[in-house]
């Protein structure tokens, strides 16, 4: 047994549970021990040493580990979040599912990126993508997004020693939640919209609509925190969000199952992540990785809408006979079947580029976050549309996945922002 | 996007350079064209024959068939990798287009249902280019609704005796052998009473009209049968069993003509238009509606590459591919359309002008001009939505009212 093995056997996670079932977790060694070679990736099309692995040709496929791990993920989520969950946080004064959280937590999936140095699995990306997936396939009202997508993705990349020392094993075993405020005013995120500052260890400034701003308990801030010009001057700041100084405030949401908050700084206290000019490329580079899992989120959503959509025109009858044997229905879930294969297919290219950080992850990226945007988004409404009046009212899931569409689509900037930046990878790919 | 390659692959592949480097014709001694030009001249067939006879010598011509009938005995992945390579070679653009429907439908067809003589008079030809071959399918009275075709096959003793008429029939003028739907009976329901021969295209009896199409090309054809006589040797699968052979086709159909990319027109010809291209604010490239409609459109055309990769992920790994695969078409005929109309927007009113006299040689101009016959030809947009429907997603099937009536019942409108 390698270290590794041991502290995942005695460890108090789920995964070590089912270890005795002959689950998900006695192929974790296996993982361990491939881990410097790519046999867990989806990845560059065909690339296994087929002798090594026992595999040969093309894999451009999630392997059957972590397709284990997807049926014990849905398994779990289906059992643990259904609508009804959704619904009350979307209804009510909760920040999250405080109980799923802790349960997500314990199943281990907080820190299925974040190294084993610093208290996580240290599996990698492949698996927080395929956990990503089945998140959004039942819109899990937890902060998962910001506290592992980006919140934690930025320590790893920017912070000090101490500062993941200090907080990355919280955010892995779900002990702390964490953040990234951005935006402060309507518009696209650009280095001019950042007026917050950060001086002298000092925050002061305003941050909206930020995603999971009431559950978390740090934040990471984009701020100005030098006169230097463009994003010279940008820097991301770390801050605790219950320290004085800090006043957080519920902003209303088209998805209220993400609770959005609006945070004033008023000469909080914090400090800074990576240099003095570093925070603009850091926030890119964490955005990029983000696109990658919430389309992996979008895609499962996306998945739902098309079920639910499938499902209710096969029993609905109208003049006669079901409304799924009428091509003007036919038509429209095929076509949102197309638009989910492709989000698919681009999301997978995209969990490609992230587990082995590619040079073209940010063209992975972009198209990943656009193709499962416009799939979510098109599912959603048509899955309203095929349902009729009824998919109009509360009582019915599919408003659910029409709001949380919209919100994934503006969370991490909307497709505009996406496409040039889709079209500046593609010319600078072109010149190289 | 130059993906890794297994050590095996990488051996392939150099080999597969090499012997490139060494035998395809060099620019201008080929006469490769533009595969949406759907040449048929001569000298186009002659380069094509000459390359296909090349290939099969070398074993590379059809690289996935057993050895024993002329094939590479090799892997999907292989026949990714040379089609990649080929994919490569400017001088051998479309000189693949007269075998495609020969190799990729009818043979595969013939495979699966006829005896071994059979076999061995036509696959060797067909696969070194010495004989094309062509899908009779469609008709006036048929065309998504196959299964109501007309044309008949009357048994004479051993022989057949075939009346009626084929449309759409792409490459019927330059090929030598077809396959046949017939109906051999109407008094069944029409699926039922369906027949596939092979016919001898050069027969006096088959009389060829190619048809001038609205991009001015001419890919496809009527074709008319006078009293044809077919031995019943030349029959393939049963006498009733017709639909059933032809969905074998079928099948292989939309794998081959899904497999196309719009001619080669896609995301990055718009940038090149684009980087060169004077808008009223500057370069194209550099409009924000111009980068948004790029963004669309790659992720249109890189979400169907790396479905077919997965997709080939499938076969290399012993598997069936999933119905992901049967979303190609839909897509690039799409985007051709809209793409090409859109890059012709950009060129203003010189966008109205064609071939040499239009910006960039033409190119979407022509793509624009033929992309409503690749939303048509290999099973139209909204029959390819009912194929998703029924096959992949389990909807129900719209009524049918012809379903149990004797096919000389059924009414027949226009």
């Amino acid at each position: 047994m390698t270290n590794g093995d041991v502290a995942f056997a005695s460890s108090r996670r789920a995964w070590a549970r089912q270890r005795a079932t002959g689950g998900v977790v006695a192929i974790l060694p296996q993982w361990r021990t491939c881990r410097n070679c790519p046999i867990a990736l989806p990845a560059r099309l065909s690339i296994v040493a087929g002798k090594q692995h026992g595999m040969e040709g093309m894999n451009f496929d999630f392997s059957d580990d972590q397709k284990l791990l997807r049926e014990q993920a849905r398994r779990f989520l289906t059992e643990r979040c259904p609508p009804k969950a959704v619904r009350a946080v979307l209804e009510g004064d909760a920040s999250h599912d405080r109980a799923l959280w802790s349960a997500i937590a314990e199943m281990g999936w907080l820190g299925t990126s974040v190294p084993e140095e610093y208290g996580g699995l240290g599996l990698g990306y492949l698996e927080l993508c395929v956990i990503a997936e089945e998140l959004g396939r039942v819109l899990a009202p937890v902060p998962f997004a910001s506290s592992v997508y980006l919140f934690a993705e930025g320590l790893l990349r920017a912070g000090s020693s101490a500062q993941k020392a200090k907080l990355l094993p919280k955010i892995a075993d779900g002990s702390l939640i964490g953040c990234f405020a951005r935006s402060e005013g309507a518009g696209p995120l650009t280095v001019k919209s950042v007026r917050t500052t950060f001086k002298g260890g000092r925050l002061n400034g305003i941050k909206r609509a930020v995603s999971d701003g009431l559950a978390a308990d740090h934040a990471l801030v984009l701020a100005r925190a030098s006169e230097d010009s463009g994003e010279r001057a940008l820097c991301l700041a770390l801050v605790d969000l219950t320290a004085q100084g800090v006043r957080r405030q519920a902003e209303q949401s088209i998805d209220p199952s993400r609770k959005h908050a609006q945070i004033t700084f008023d000469n909080a206290p914090a400090e800074a992540v990576g240099q003095i000019g570093e925070g603009w490329g850091i926030t890119q580079a964490v955005l990029d990785r983000a696109a990658i899992l919430t389309a992996f989120e979008q895609v499962g959503g996306a998945d739902t809408c098309l079920a639910m959509a499938k499902a209710y025109a096969m029993e609905r009858y109208a003049f006669g006979r079901p409304i799924a044997s009428y091509q003007a229905i036919k038509h429209k879930l095929a076509d949102m079947y197309v638009n989910n294969e492709l989000a698919r297919s681009n999301a997978y290219y995209g969990a490609w580029a992230l587990a082995t950080d590619a040079p073209e992850l940010t063209l992975a990226a972009a198209a990943a976050r656009v193709s499962a945007t416009q799939a979510f988004d098109y599912a959603a409404k048509e899955n309203i549309q095929t349902h009729g009046g009824v998919g109009f009212t509360w009582e019915f899931d599919c408003h659910l996945y029409y709001k949380r569409a919209r919100e994934l689509a503006l969370n991490l900037g909307a497709q505009r922002s996406w496409k040039d930046r889709l079209v500046t990878a593609l010319e600078q790919s072109n010149a190289a | 996007m130059d993906f890794e390659d297994t050590p095996e692959e990488a051996a392939f592949r150099k080999q597969v350079r090499e012997w490139l480097a060494a035998n395809a014709p060099r620019r201008g001694e080929g006469v490769g064209g533009d595969e949406l030009a759907e040449r048929t001249d001569k000298a186009f067939l002659a380069a094509a024959k000459a390359w296909q006879a090349r290939k099969a010598e070398a074993g590379y011509a059809r690289i996935t068939w057993p050895k024993e009938v002329g094939g590479f005995g090799g892997t999907p992945i292989q026949q990714v990798i040379f089609s990649q390579e080929e994919g490569k070679i400017k001088s051998l653009d479309g000189l693949g287009g007269p075998f495609a429907i020969g190799l990729g439908m009818c043979i595969p067809t013939v495979m699966t249902y006829c005896a071994k003589e059979v076999l061995a008079r036509y696959v060797k030809p067909a696969l070194h280019g010495q004989e094309i071959w062509c899908q009779l399918f469609s008709e006036p009275a048929g065309g998504s609704d196959v299964a109501g075709l007309r044309t008949r096959a009357e048994r004479k003793g051993d022989e057949w005796l075939i009346n009626g008429q084929k449309i759409w029939t792409t490459g019927a003028q330059i090929s030598d052998f077809g396959i046949l739907l017939t109906r051999t009976d109407p008094n069944v329901p029409k699926h039922k009473g369906l027949t596939m021969f092979i016919v001898d295209m050069h027969d006096p009896a088959v009389d060829v009209r190619p048809i001038k199409q609205a991009s001015g090309a001419s890919g496809f054809n009527e074709v008319f049968f006078t009293d044809l006589k077919v031995k019943d040797s030349m029959r393939v699968g049963d006498v009733g069993d017709g639909w059933r052979v032809a969905l074998t086709t079928l099948m292989h159909e939309r794998l081959a003509v899904g497999g196309g990319q719009g001619g080669g027109l896609d995301v990055p010809q718009l940038l090149q238009l684009a980087r060169d291209l004077e808008l009223e604010d500057g370069p194209a490239l550099r409009n924000a509606a111009v980068r948004e409609k790029i963004a669309d459109w790659y992720v249109r055309s890189a979400g169907l590459k790396y479905t077919t990769y997965r997709t080939m992920t499938a076969l290399s790994r012993g598997q069936q591919p999933g119905p992901e695969a049967s979303i190609a078409k839909i897509v690039v005929a799409a985007k051709l359309q809209d793409l090409t109309a859109y890059a012709t927007e950009l060129e203003g009113e010189l966008g109205s002008l064609k071939g040499e006299d239009a910006p960039l040689g033409g190119m979407f101009q022509l793509g624009w001009l033929s992309a409503p016959g690749l939303r048509i030809a290999g099973g139209t947009d909204e029959i390819l939505r009912n194929i998703i429907a029924e096959r992949v997603l389990g909807l129900p099937q719209d009524v049918r009212v012809d379903k149990d009536v004797p096919f000389n019942k059924l009414p027949s409108g226009r």
